[in-house]
C-alpha cells in the first residue's frame, strides 16, 4: 500500500513549502532599510518576551488568553512531535502519547476559538480568519486520529485496512487542509502568518527597550544630511521620512506582518471612534499590502470610517500616499498610543504614522490646515502661535521668578513650556509656582531662553524643526546646573526625558526629568506641603497619554488626589486604557473632520462617573476638555486643585 | 514662445521675532509665478539680489523650486542696477515683486525703479493674474476691503504682489535643501545714499483712537465692512483722454505733488 509513505511525504512537502515561503517572506522584509538589531540576543530573549510582555497584553482578555495558550501551545508541541513521530517515523509510545495529548489540547483550544468566531465582535476581521478555527480543528483532529495506531490505541495498520479506505482518504484530506493552513499558510500569507512573523517581531523589535516596561521613543532623529545624497543601490534621490514601504526599517515591515487583525487597536482608537478616516488595523493591513504588493480587496475587517474598502493598491516601490493610504488617514492620528498599548503583537502604529508624516511635511510640504502656519511660526518664533519670543515670561510679571541666567544654578529647573502664552494654561503655571514657593523649593526658570520643546513639530513630521529646537534647548540647558527638570506639560516632559537623548548632548546627564505631579507627590510625601482636604464632590482623573502610556506615570496623580482625601471615581477607560482628549500629535492643528469630536466622547466618559470635577495633568487636555460645551464637569489641573487646598502660613 | 516669468525675492523679517524668514509678499510672488508656470506652461526664474549663502533662500526653494538665481551683492550694494541689468539681458515677460521688502530700506521703490529703468508699465498691488492671451494679461488689482479691479495689461510688465494674492504654499525642508542656488557675479554699485543714513529702531507712534459712533449693530457692521464713501473726486468715464489727463494733472497740482 502507498499509504505508508504518503503521510511522511505530505508532511515533508508542507514543511519544505513552509521554508520556501519563509525565505520569500523574509526577503520582502529585507527590502526595508537596515536597522541595528542584535539578532542573537533578540532570538534568545524572544520566549521570555512572548511569555511575559505579549502574554500580559493577551491576558487582558482572559477568555482569549486561555484559548490562545491551549491552541498555540498545543500546536507548537504537536508540530514538533508530528515531525518526530510521523515524518521521521520514530517508534516511541511516549512520543505518540505526548502527540495525542498535545493535539487534544490544541483541539480543545480550537473549539473555543470556534465558539468565539460564532458571533464575532465587529473589531475582528472575518474573511480567511473565519476559516482558521475549522483549520485548527482539522489539523488537531486529523493528527490525533493518525496518531492513534502509533500510540497503540488502534491496531497497527488499522488505517491501511481495505475497509477503511474512505476513512483514510478523508483523514488525508483533513491533514492536507490542516497542514496547508498551519505550515504552508504560515509563511505564504495565511492567517497563521502572525505566529511566524510575530515570533520574529518579538525578537527583532524596533523598540527593544519596551520589553520589561522601558520608556522610549520610537522616533529616531531623521538623518538630515541624506537630502543631497543618492541611494547607492538604486541611484534614486534619498528622501526624508517614509515615502514607499521599502523606506521603513526592515523590522518595521516585519512588525506589520505580525498583525493578527484582532482589532483591539480599532476598539481603542479615538480617531476611529470619532469617525475620522483612521483605523489602525486597516492601516497595518495596508502596510502589509504595501510590503507584499497587491490591493485590499481581500481585507475583511472594518474600513477607515467613511472610506470604502477595495480601492487601495500598493507595492514596495510605490509611494504610499498615492493610492494605498490617503494622507488624511495619517493626519487623523492623535499619537495617543492607545493602539500600541493594546496591540498583543507589539506593533508600533504611531511611529509608522509619524515616519510617513515626515515625508509629507519635509518632502511634499503638505501638512494640512493650520499645519504649515504653525510650523512656520515654530521656526520663526520658537512657539507655535507666533508670539514674540521676548514675551515668553510676561505671564510671570507678578511672580518674581528667579531666572537661570541670573542664578546659574538651582535644585529644580521649572520648564514652563508654551503654556506660558496661553491664558488658561497660565493659571496652571501660577498654581504650580505657588506650590513650589510654599514648599520652599530652590527653583528657577529659563525665561525667554526657553524654546518650544519641539513636540508639535516632530509629531507634524518636521523633524528638521524639532532637531533645531532640541539642539538649541540643550545648548541652553548645558549652561546651567540643576538636578531636576520639572514641567507641567507631559509633551515637553516626553521630549525632554525620552527624545532629547538621541541628539548627542550631555546637558541632561544625571538630571531627573519629572512631571509636576510626580514632583508634587514627592513634596507631599516629604510633608513639605500642608494641604486641606477637598470637599468639592466627586472627582475623576483623566490620564494624559504622554504621561501615562508614554511615560508610565499613573500613580502619582492619583496619590496626590488621595492625599487630599479624594476618592477618585475612575472612568471605565482610565490608566493605560485612558482615552485621548484629542489634543495630541498636532491633531487639533491638522483638524481632520470626523463625525464626533474626541473631546466630547471623553467628556461622556467623565459624565458616566457622575463626577463634578475632572482632574487632569496636562494643559492640552485642559484646553480640549474645557472646549466641550457646558453644562459639563469642571476641568482643573492637579496643580490647581492642590493650590486651592494649600494651607498658607501667615507670618 | 513660452512665457518668461521672473519672481524677485528678498530676505523677510518676522514682525515678532525679527528673525529672517520668507517674506510674505515675495512668497506670494513666487506662488503666483509657480501657478502661472503650471497653467500657462511658462518658464519661471526666481531671482535674488544679495548674498547667495543666505539661508532664507532655502525657504523659497522649499516651495518646490529646482533652482534659484542669485546676483551676488553685499549688504551695502544697491540691488536695483544689478536687477535692471539682468532683466534687460533676459527675455522676461513678467516681473513679479512684493509691494515692499520686510528688511533693509523697505521703501517699496524697487518695482517702480525697475519699471522705469526697463521702460515697462508697473502694475501695483495685484491679487492675481487671471489669464494671458495674445500677449495681453488680465490682471486683478487688489483694492481695500476685498475689492478687485480687472485690468488688461500688455506684456511685458512689472507687477508688485499684494497680500491679497493667494498665500504661498508650504515650504518643505527636503526640496529646499536640494535646490541649486546659482550665484553669478555682477558689477556691484554701492548704495551711496544709504551710506549716509543712520538706522534706529522705529518708535511706536501714538495712534488715533477709532471711535465708532454707530448706535446699532447694523451700523457697526456697516462701519466695519462698507466701502468708504469718498467725499471728493469725480468719476470720468466718457470724457476724452485729454480731458482725463488734464484733470489728473490738476489734481496733482492741487495736492502739491508737482509744482
Amino acid at each position: 500500500m502507498f499509504f505508508e509513505w504518503l503521510h511522511p511525504v505530505l508532511i515533508a512537502t508542507a514543511l519544505a513549502l513552509a521554508v520556501i515561503g519563509a525565505v520569500r517572506r523574509a526577503n520582502l522584509w529585507r527590502a526595508g532599510q537596515p536597522d541595528q538589531v542584535n539578532l542573537i540576543a533578540g532570538l534568545k530573549a524572544m520566549p521570555k518576551r512572548y511569555l511575559h510582555d505579549l502574554h500580559d497584553v493577551v491576558e487582558r482578555d482572559k477568555y482569549m488568553s486561555k484559548t490562545h495558550a491551549a491552541t498555540g501551545g498545543g500546536f507548537v508541541l504537536s508540530a514538533l512531535l508530528i515531525i518526530l513521530v510521523h515524518m521521521l517515523d520514530i517508534d516511541s509510545k511516549i512520543l505518540a502519547w505526548a502527540l495525542l495529548a498535545s493535539s487534544a489540547l490544541m483541539f480543545v483550544g480550537a473549539i473555543f476559538v470556534f465558539k468565539r468566531r460564532l458571533n464575532p465582535p465587529s473589531r475582528i476581521s472575518k474573511g480567511p480568519w473565519m476559516r482558521l478555527p475549522k483549520s485548527l480543528l482539522a489539523f488537531a483532529g486529523s493528527f490525533f486520529i493518525l496518531t492513534l495506531p502509533a500510540a497503540g490505541v488502534l491496531p497497527e495498520g488499522f488505517l491501511l485496512q481495505a475497509g477503511n479506505v474512505l476513512l483514510t482518504v478523508v483523514l488525508t484530506a483533513l491533514i492536507i487542509w490542516g497542514m496547508g493552513e498551519m505550515f504552508f499558510g504560515m509563511s505564504w500569507g495565511g492567517p497563521m502568518k502572525h505566529a511566524f512573523a510575530g515570533a520574529l517581531h518579538l525578537a527583532f523589535h524596533r523598540r527593544q527597550e519596551r520589553f520589561g516596561g522601558g520608556r522610549s521613543t520610537g522616533l529616531k532623529p531623521v538623518d538630515l544630511s541624506v537630502v543631497q545624497e543618492f541611494n547607492p543601490g538604486t541611484s534614486e534621490q534619498q528622501v526624508l521620512g517614509v515615502s514607499k514601504p521599502k523606506d521603513f526599517k526592515w523590522n518595521q515591515l516585519l512588525g506589520f506582518d505580525a498583525c493578527v487583525q484582532c482589532g483591539r487597536c480599532e476598539a481603542m482608537c479615538p480617531a476611529f471612534a470619532a469617525g475620522q478616516p483612521l483605523n489602525p488595523k486597516k492601516l497595518i493591513q495596508d502596510m502589509v499590502i504595501g510590503l507584499a504588493g497587491g490591493d485590499d480587496s481581500k481585507y475583511a475587517g472594518s474600513p477607515y470610517p467613511g472610506k470604502e474598502v477595495g480601492n487601495a493598491k500598493g507595492g514596495p516601490e510605490q509611494v504610499i500616499t498615492e493610492g494605498l493610504v490617503s494622507a488624511e488617514t495619517l493626519w487623523s492620528c492623535t499619537t495617543c498610543r492607545a493602539c500600541v498599548e493594546e496591540c498583543p503583537m507589539m506593533i508600533e502604529h504611531v511611529d509608522a504614522i509619524v515616519d510617513m508624516r515626515r515625508f509629507l511635511t519635509m518632502e511634499k510640504g503638505d501638512t494640512p490646515n493650520k499645519g504649515a502656519e504653525i510650523l512656520d511660526n515654530i521656526i520663526a518664533t520658537d512657539n507655535p502661535n507666533g508670539y514674540s519670543p521676548a514675551s515668553r515670561t510676561n505671564w510671570a510679571a507678578d511672580q518674581n521668578l528667579p531666572l537661570m541666567r541670573d542664578v546659574q544654578q538651582a535644585e529644580v529647573l521649572f520648564w514652563v513650556s508654551d503654556g506660558a502664552f496661553d491664558m488658561r494654561s497660565q493659571r496652571i503655571l501660577r498654581s504650580f509656582v505657588k506650590l513650589l514657593k510654599a514648599a520652599n523649593v530652590d527653583f528657577a526658570v529659563l525665561g525667554d531662553e526657553e524654546l518650544d520643546s519641539g513636540d508639535v513639530a516632530r509629531r507634524l513630521g518636521d523633524d528638521a524643526a524639532f532637531q533645531n529646537l532640541a539642539k538649541r534647548n540643550l545648548e541652553t540647558l548645558s549652561k546651567y546646573k540643576f538636578s531636576k527638570i520639572v514641567t507641567t506639560d507631559p509633551h515637553a516632559y516626553h521630549c525632554l526625558r525620552n527624545e532629547y537623548q538621541d541628539l548627542g548632548s550631555d546637558a541632561l546627564n544625571g538630571v531627573d526629568v519629572l512631571h509636576h505631579t510626580t514632583y508634587l507627590n514627592e513634596l507631599v510625601k516629604q510633608g513639605k506641603l500642608k494641604l486641606d482636604s477637598f470637599n468639592g464632590g466627586t472627582v475623576t482623573y483623566h490620564d494624559p497619554c504622554y504621561l501615562g502610556r508614554y511615560n508610565g506615570e499613573y500613580e502619582a496623580p492619583r496619590e496626590l488626589l488621595r492625599s487630599l482625601g479624594i476618592q477618585v471615581a475612575e472612568m471605565e477607560r482610565s490608566g493605560f486604557r485612558s482615552r485621548c482628549c484629542g489634543g495630541g500629535g498636532g491633531a487639533p492643528i491638522t483638524d481632520i473632520p470626523g463625525e464626533r469630536r474626541i473631546a466630547d466622547m471623553r467628556m461622556e466618559d467623565v459624565n458616566s462617573t457622575g463626577a463634578e470635577l475632572v482632574a487632569v495633568g496636562c494643559q492640552q487636555c485642559t484646553a480640549m476638555l474645557e472646549g466641550v460645551v457646558e453644562p459639563r464637569p469642571e476641568v482643573k489641573d492637579i496643580a490647581e486643585i492642590l493650590a486651592g487646598q494649600l494651607i498658607e502660613e501667615v507670618h | 514662445m513660452p512665457l518668461n516669468i521672473v519672481s524677485l525675492v528678498s530676505v523677510g523679517r518676522h514682525p515678532q521675532s525679527g528673525r529672517e524668514r520668507r517674506a510674505e509678499q515675495d512668497g506670494r510672488a513666487v506662488e503666483l509665478g509657480m501657478n502661472l508656470e503650471a497653467s500657462q506652461s511658462a518658464s519661471m526664474t526666481v531671482l535674488h539680489a544679495g548674498r547667495s549663502v543666505e539661508p532664507v533662500l532655502r525657504n523659497y526653494a522649499g516651495m518646490g523650486l529646482p533652482s534659484l538665481e542669485v546676483l551676488e551683492l553685499s549688504e551695502q550694494d544697491d540691488a536695483v542696477p544689478s536687477l535692471a541689468q539682468y532683466l534687460k539681458a533676459s527675455d522676461a515677460d513678467i516681473v513679479l515683486t512684493g509691494v515692499r521688502a520686510e528688511s533693509g530700506e523697505s521703501s517699496g521703490m524697487v518695482p517702480y525703479l525697475l519699471a522705469e529703468e526697463l521702460g515697462w508699465p508697473l502694475v501695483p498691488r495685484i491679487a492675481d493674474i487671471v489669464s494671458i492671451n495674445n500677449g495681453v494679461a488680465e490682471i486683478l488689482l487688489a483694492l481695500p476691503r476685498g475689492q478687485r479691479r480687472s485690468l488688461s495689461v500688455p506684456l511685458p510688465f512689472v507687477a508688485s504682489v499684494d497680500n491679497a494674492a493667494p498665500a504661498p504654499r508650504q515650504s518643505a525642508y527636503g526640496p529646499g535643501m536640494r535646490a541649486s542656488i546659482d550665484a553669478s557675479q555682477v558689477t556691484a554699485v554701492t548704495d551711496s545714499a544709504r551710506e549716509q543714513w543712520q538706522e534706529a529702531p522705529a518708535k511706536p507712534r501714538p495712534k488715533r483712537l477709532k471711535v465708532v459712533k454707530a448706535k446699532t449693530a447694523a451700523d457697526r457692521f456697516k462701519a466695519a465692512t462698507a466701502k468708504p464713501q469718498g467725499k471728493a473726486g469725480k468719476v470720468m468715464k466718457n470724457e476724452s483722454a485729454q480731458e482725463q489727463a488734464q484733470e489728473i494733472f490738476n489734481l496733482l497740482l492741487e495736492e502739491k505733488v508737482i509744482k
